[in-house]
């Protein structure tokens, strides 16, 4: 039977969706699943763990060099933690895609990246080529399995779980040749973009910083999450965490709507599994048609002040 | 200082992949094949590194097949001192890959080595993380922006959460996002120039490099498909279509 760890991620005290997502992969594998919780200060974040679905422990590792996920110093404690297990999983999140490769580096295995089904257990389809072609690999079965999980691929398990919270203390020598200065976190009141159930964006076509904020207006009205194209955050009128995207954020909303995005691969790569997509372009010729459920050709800046008003 | 950059050849980003009807690979015949965009982001920031009078030499290496060596020059056009080729007729993966930069690193003692945050082909983003790894030195990856003083580095990532700016030790691997600096076009006459540059041909195989290959990939199989909507042709009917799912 397999036994699988997932590495959590989490910040300021809170655990990220992106675990309870893992979760479901982790039982897709079947077998026993453990999360890590490694942190200065673990116990809140544990506690959340431990309800999630299908959980059966959480193992916590306090240390005051996990105050913040530097991937080198989490590594060591990760791949020592990772003894007894057959598989060793993060979210593809930027947390877990700094770390695990590095934990794969240090049991000398490689790693399976943006796991988006699990046809058993060693063997998964991930996508290449920007989710151009989707490829069958097989894990050595005499290894353990590390890999990342392709979030939108994986609705989060719920929650239910009562799972035994354990500390555990890792022997492993930590470097101090990687410090933290900051982070410069993008303060919004609206949903988080990766887990929004909805998900207004814009693209080049809005102009300017300005201009955007008929996009902000329109995903207020909806209770959506902001989005943007990578023209759109290039240019400045976004901050890059809004980027979707082969390079950005890959999601899966029950409804994206695209606002002047001509639609290229890398954008598209993105929102392939969301449920519904609207587009709204003046270019009846855009790619982004070939994909929209609803698309609507014309001026954004006369469509969208329209459609807001209309909802 | 030293400066080694990671140059993989891909398929061209504009290029339309199509998998090939038995399911055997994707069509790569006749394809254009380009540098990694987050590589030559890379050698651009290695080079302006130069240009500050940080760096003295650039060295660009690419792990690949024999017909590799115009992609090279490329790199030597761009603006790089020399060229490091080592040869092998498979697709590696990152795990391989990691260990044979590994050699070069050993061999060359760069203080920084730059690499893409990932390879457009396999989408891994796993190689340089795994080089600072078997390395023991500090890695900064999704970097949109890098500060070189002294035997320091301090490097702003593009995380999820937004920005974050982390302080490393040299030397350190870098892995490069597509915010870090806009690559330079090629002059004809750096052209000419690279033809005289320096590039050394090294055999994977003589590298003692221990595979990392372990992956077996059965096949390969075009995305699933989403059926084509439909149009609409005013706000009144989106909103009416959005209401009958229950969307808004
Ligand atoms: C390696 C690599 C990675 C990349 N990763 C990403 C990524 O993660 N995410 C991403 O988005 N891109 C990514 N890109 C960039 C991508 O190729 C495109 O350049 C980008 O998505 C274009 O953004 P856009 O659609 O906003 O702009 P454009 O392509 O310029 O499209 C603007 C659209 O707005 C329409 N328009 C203009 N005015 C109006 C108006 N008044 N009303 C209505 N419509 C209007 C136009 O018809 C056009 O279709 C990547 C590129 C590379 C090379
Ligand atoms: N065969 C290779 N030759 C040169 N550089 C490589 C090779 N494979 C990976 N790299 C470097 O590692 C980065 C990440 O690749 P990957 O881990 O495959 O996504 C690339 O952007 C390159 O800088």
């Amino acid at each position: 039977m397999s036994k699988i760890l997932i590495v959590a991620e989490h910040l300021g005290g809170k655990l990220n969706s992106s675990t309870a997502r893992c979760v479901a992969c982790a039982a897709k594998i079947g077998g026993e699943i453990h999360v890590a919780v490694l942190s200065d200060a673990p116990d809140a974040v544990a506690a959340e763990a431990a309800q999630i679905a299908g959980v059966a422990k959480v193992i916590t590792v306090a240390n005051a060099a996990n105050a913040n996920p530097i991937a080198q110093v989490l590594a060591p404690q990760v791949a020592k933690l990772a003894a007894g297990y057959s598989h060793v999983l993060g979210p593809s999140t930027t947390f877990g895609k700094d770390l695990m490769p590095c934990v794969a580096a240090l049991l000398g295995v490689a790693q399976v990246s943006d796991i988006m089904s699990v046809e058993s257990s060693h063997v998964f389809k991930r996508p290449i080529y920007a989710g151009n072609a989707i490829i069958t690999v097989e894990a050595p079965s005499a290894m353990a399995v590390v890999g990342t999980v392709r979030t939108a691929s994986w609705p989060a398990a719920g929650n239910g779980g009562s799972a035994a919270v354990e500390a555990a203390s890792v022997d492993a020598a930590l470097p101090s040749h990687t410090r933290f200065v900051s982070l410069q976190q993008g303060k919004s009141d609206r949903p988080d973009l990766q887990s929004a159930s909805k998900v207004v964006s814009g693209g080049r076509a809005l102009g300017s910083a300005d201009a955007f904020s008929i996009i902000y207006s329109l995903a207020d009205k909806m209770g959506a999450a902001v989005g943007a194209s990578r023209a759109a955050v290039d240019a400045g009128y976004v901050p890059n965490e809004l980027q979707v995207g082969q390079t950005g954020k890959i999601i899966a909303p029950e409804l994206y709507v695209a606002i002047g995005i001509s639609g290229a691969i890398q954008h598209l790569t993105g929102i392939k599994d969301a449920g519904t997509i609207v587009a709204i372009n003046k270019d009846a010729e855009a790619p982004i048609f070939e994909i929209a459920d609803f698309g609507l050709v014309g001026d954004l800046f006369a469509l969208v002040p329209e459609l807001e008003k209309s909802l | 200082m030293k400066i080694l950059v990671g140059y993989k050849r891909v398929v061209d980003y504009n290029v339309r992949i199509q998998v090939k009807p038995d399911g055997s690979g994707v069509v790569t015949e006749g394809v254009k094949l380009s540098p990694n965009p987050f590589d030559d982001i890379a050698l651009e920031e290695a080079l302006r590194l130069r240009d500050k009078g940080i760096a003295t030499e650039v060295i660009v290496a690419t792990i690949g097949p024999a017909d590799c060596q115009p992609h090279l020059r490329n790199g030597l056009a761009m603006g790089a001192n020399r060229a490091i080729h080592v040869v092998t007729d498979q697709a590696i993966q990152p795990l391989t890959a990691a260990r044979a930069m590994l050699k070069l690193v050993e061999k060359e003692q760069p203080q920084i080595v730059l690499l893409g945050k990932q390879a457009i082909d396999d989408d891994a983003n796993q190689t340089g993380q795994m080089l600072a790894t078997l390395w023991g030195r500090p890695q900064a990856t999704f970097a949109s922006k890098l500060e070189v003083a002294g035997d320091k580095a301090t490097v702003t990532r593009e995380v999820d959460a937004g920005l974050e700016t982390l302080e490393v030790d040299l030397p350190a691997v870098v892995t490069t996002d597509l915010r870090l600096n806009e690559p330079r076009f090629i002059k004809l006459p750096d052209i000419m120039k690279a033809k005289s540059k320096p590039l050394e041909t090294l055999q994977l195989a003589d590298l003692g490099v221990e595979s990392g290959d372990h992956l077996k990939t059965s096949t390969y199989a075009p995305p699933a498909k989403r059926s084509k909507g439909v149009m609409v042709k005013d706000v009144a009917e989106l909103v009416s279509a959005l209401k009958a799912k229950g969307l808004v």
